[in-house]
């Protein structure tokens, strides 16, 4: 499929807004106000149409005004309602939008009948038509609304850039800005002017809902894949310029409306960095949960086979009086495979970690039997030894119940280190036996 | 009144009711917004019913805004517990991807033979005025079961609205209750989208409630004003614009419903903005008369009973005020006649001044010394302490103290009733 110049321009049109509302995105979505930015995106309409009024034509510049003016009263207003008259938050914004959307609706129709700003226009734009308006500025033929997105674009980066410190220390911690003396609520309405500046520039090519999504989608997906502001920043601007090729490629292969596409793509680009992620990702955390059972589950069954060893060696010192100090009936038949799958809770689990510690070296079968081999004898007393040094260590801190000491311990073992463990040794003065009486293994 | 608008009048008014008392419930528990991502996720899955059963059919365009609307849904809930995403950013990449999602389809439909007939174009922006009579009994299905389920499950509503984890542990089956609540929300945003549009929808779900909720602090009551008010904005949204030609019913309505709001939070008993100014302006001038008293007490002592004249530039001293506040303190009290302004221009107390001043230094004294003996509070903090809650304690209150402190043996009245301070009045260099 080759591309046509005017699609060409649609790209550059989406690429330029995309960027921008995705750079100022991040920083609505760090300050979670995202829903600002949808309800900005809505209620600018009677700022757009009262300039048009005002000015009758469709000029950008006034129109850029209007919408600021409106823009941030939206914010303004729902910051009031919610803290004076105590309506929550998503409550009130809720009224200040849909009631300024409903006017602006009203404007429109009652006094812009016939010019071509209809409803239809600001829901979904006409980037279509972007292509058919061009303008000649330094020698290049581009369309109208390309160069007032340049603008808009280069007032972005440089609201950004000279307000990177101011920005990113009222994102993250606003009191903390007061107190450097930064004005926390000057930089809010500075942003949500540029918020509202930048939806109006984007409104007449992408409509407002495309606006929307671009205001919280490329920072969502930024959000998931970086934890620091600058590549945030970047990856959001670069997942608008992405979504705006796709997006106008498959718009114009299926024949269908580029802005609502761009979207689209935007929310499937962010599905694949939810699932891939390296970090925040579906996949990783599952992956690492997984990694975790599997090291539990492994763990769990060499400090059995331990215990069933220590238990058949008859070496077991009971707590309970008849039996302390006696021999126990020695039982030092060795378990079958079949037997420690099942004493560890069995399922696909356990005999993977069986599989596992069986390749590693750590368990040995033979004719049926499972028994530990030498390196899997070290782990399991290291192990052995973290649990009873651990109860030791709960009963001589915390006076717990005897019988409250099993399951916390049961749960510290598989992340008490090397390290740890002789340090707890030592602060119990490096007992030979547990609370319960049984010895503990060096 | 025509056919034709008493049939839109009885959509409008019985979808104002359902929505305003489903619209209540979303509000107290902050789910406002969802209503909003509801809306908008609907339209792909109307797109794809057109789409499967070829016409414009209005139970599958239902079933289909149904199952995508609560894929929406079920997304923001997904990727509020399961991710680092926050919900306001779910909600708004649901409602606008799903919303794009939407307009990609419709636009693939409108391109397609036959496709204009659709009229996905009125699930959009609404067409109150094309409602027909098949759309009205919908609606009031949909209200029947909305009224129906709040009355039968009422106690099961209120529980879940205020306290989600009491009820929880109580035994109720909270997802259950929550899914039954989530399904009344999504069935009416689908029936309401062809009257009043997507984005219109959202505030025909919240402002009702939110209006309602300055008149009462019961849920039953603001259930029956979010409805009334719901049936109010309809009704006279649909005549308005019945009317007057180019008059969009829609946005008529959502305005109609603004100005309820906007009345409300200005004008109602309690919770509107004026009841609180003028609560907060009779607690300010009552502690400012209370602090004048005491002020002119305790720089007239140790003998209050002569009543000595006090000139404004002697308060000021004492007390954090300008010169302007002391001095309207004075004229105020002046006014009540616990003053009387001297010739010099200086002020003294009357004989019920003296008594007021009297009643108000001894209960701000019972409490400094019930707060050192009793609370164990540091005795440089007293004095605020006691000033705050000496201006809104009662007079029985106040008694039963005494008595206390009168038992414990604590009682260090002096002649004329009144206890010392128990920390040093710094007033020497005010006396005259």
């Amino acid at each position: 499929m080759t591309l046509t110049a005017d699609e060409y321009w649609m790209i550059a049109v989406g690429a330029l807004v995309n960027a921008s509302c995705g750079v100022l995105g991040c920083y609505l979505l760090l300050r979670r106000l995202s829903l600002l930015g949808d309800a900005i995106a809505h209620a600018i309409l009677p700022g757009l149409v009262l300039a048009f009024m005002i000015t009758g034509s469709r000029d950008i510049f006034p129109m850029f005004i209007g919408a600021m003016i409106v823009g941030t009263l939206t914010a303004f207003l729902s910051q009031s309602i919610h803290r004076i008259a105590k309506v929550p938050e998503d409550a009130s914004m809720g009224v200040v939008f849909t009631s300024l959307f409903a006017l602006g609706v009203i404007m429109i129709t009652r006094t812009a009948r016939d010019v071509d700003l209809d409803p239809g226009c600001v829901l979904y734009g006409l980037i279509e038509f972007v292509p058919l308006d061009v303008v000649t500025h330094f020698g290049i033929d581009a369309p109208r609304a390309f160069w007032s997105l340049l603008i808009v674009t280069g007032l972005v980066i440089a609201f950004v850039v000279i307000l990177y410190k101011e920005l990113r220390i009222v994102s993250f911690d606003a009191h903390l800005a007061t107190t450097m003396g930064i004005r926390a609520a000057l930089v809010h309405y500075l942003l949500m002017a540029m918020v509202a500046g930048t939806t109006v520039a984007a409104f007449e090519s992408v409509g407002s809902i495309l606006v929307v999504a671009m205001l919280i989608v490329p920072g969502a997906t930024a959000h998931l894949l970086t934890d620091r502001l600058d590549r945030m920043l970047m990856i959001a601007a670069i997942h608008g310029v992405v979504s705006s090729a796709i997006g106008t490629l498959l718009a114009v292969y299926w024949n269908t409306s580029v802005a609502g596409m761009m979207s689209v793509v935007a929310g499937g680009l962010f599905t694949v960095a939810l699932i891939t992620a390296p970090r925040y990702g579906l996949l990783s955390m599952w992956l690492h949960r997984t990694a975790l059972t599997v090291r539990v589950v492994r763990e769990d069954i060499l400090a059995m086979l331990y215990r069933w060893q220590e238990k058949g060696s008859g070496v077991f010192i009971g707590s309970d009086p008849s039996t302390a100090g006696s021999r126990v009936k020695k039982d030092s038949r060795p378990l079958s495979p079949a037997q420690v799958v099942r004493a560890v809770g069995g399922g696909l689990t356990v005999r993977f970690a069986v599989w596992r510690l069986r390749r590693r070296g750590f368990l040995r079968t033979e004719h049926d039997a499972v028994t530990l081999t030498h390196s899997g004898l070290r782990r399991a007393k290291g192990l052995v030894r973290s649990h009873r040094l651990w109860e030791t260590y709960l009963a001589e801190h915390f006076d717990l119940p005897l019988d409250h000491l099993h399951a916390p311990a049961e749960r510290m073992e598989h992340f008490v280190t090397p390290q740890m463990r002789e340090r707890m040794a030592a602060d119990v003065a490096d007992p030979t036996t547990d609370p319960h009486g049984r010895s503990i293994p060096e | 009144m025509d056919y034709n608008t008493r049939i839109v009048l009885i959509g409008t008014v019985m979808l104002g009711v359902s929505s305003g008392v489903i619209g209540s419930f979303a509000v107290l528990r902050r789910r406002a917004l969802m209503g909003d991502a509801l809306a908008h996720a609907a339209l792909p899955g109307i797109c794809i019913a057109y789409l499967v059963v070829g016409r414009r059919h209005f139970a599958a365009f239902l079933l289909g805004a149904l199952v995508t609307g609560t894929l929406g849904v079920s997304i923001v809930s997904f990727l509020r517990h399961k991710t680092r995403i926050k919900e306001d950013a779910a909600i708004g990449m649901v409602l606008s991807v799903f919303f794009g999602g939407g307009i990609v389809l419709s636009r693939i439909i409108q391109n397609s033979p036959g496709g204009n007939r659709a009229g996905l174009d009125s699930y959009i922006f609404g067409k109150t005025a094309a409602m027909v009579s098949q759309d009205v009994m919908l609606i009031a299905a949909v209200c029947a079961a909305v009224l129906a389920a709040t009355l039968l499950f009422y106690k099961e509503f209120k529980l879940l609205s205020f306290d989600r984890g009491f009820a929880a542990a109580q035994g109720w089956p909270t997802m259950r209750i929550d899914l039954v609540m989530m399904s009344l929300l999504v069935v009416t945003t689908v029936v309401g989208l062809p009257a009043v549009g997507v984005v219109l929808m959202a505030a025909m779900l919240i402002i009702p409630g939110a209006a309602a909720r300055f008149w009462t602090d019961r849920l039953g009551a603001m259930l029956t004003i979010a409805a009334t008010f719901g049936a109010i904005t309809g009704a006279i949204g649909t005549l308005a614009s019945a009317r007057y030609a180019r008059l969009p019913a829609g946005p008529i309505i959502v305005l109609v419903g603004t100005t309820i709001f906007v009345f409300s939070m200005l004008f109602a008993p309690r919770r509107g903005i004026v009841a609180r100014l003028i609560t907060r302006r009779a607690l300010e001038r009552k502690t400012a008369r209370q602090n004048l008293l005491r002020t002119l007490y305790e720089l007239a002592e140790p003998h209050p009973q002569r009543r000595p004249p006090c000139a404004p530039v002697a308060l000021i001293r004492v007390r954090a005020w300008t010169l302007h506040q002391a001095r309207r303190a004075l004229s105020n009290s002046a006014a009540d006649g616990h003053t009387l302004r001297c010739s010099d221009g200086k002020y003294r107390l009357t004989e019920s001044g003296l008594t007021a001043a009297a009643r108000v230094v001894r209960a701000h004294r019972l409490w400094e010394v019930f707060l050192i003996e009793q609370a164990h509070v540091a005795a440089d903090r007293v004095d605020r302490d006691a000033d705050a809650i000496e201006h809104v304690l009662g007079s029985d209150l106040v008694r039963r103290l005494e008595r206390r402190l009168v038992e414990l043996g604590r009682w260090p009245a002096d002649d004329n009733g009144t206890p010392p301070s128990p920390h040093a009045i710094s007033h020497e260099s005010a006396m005259p």
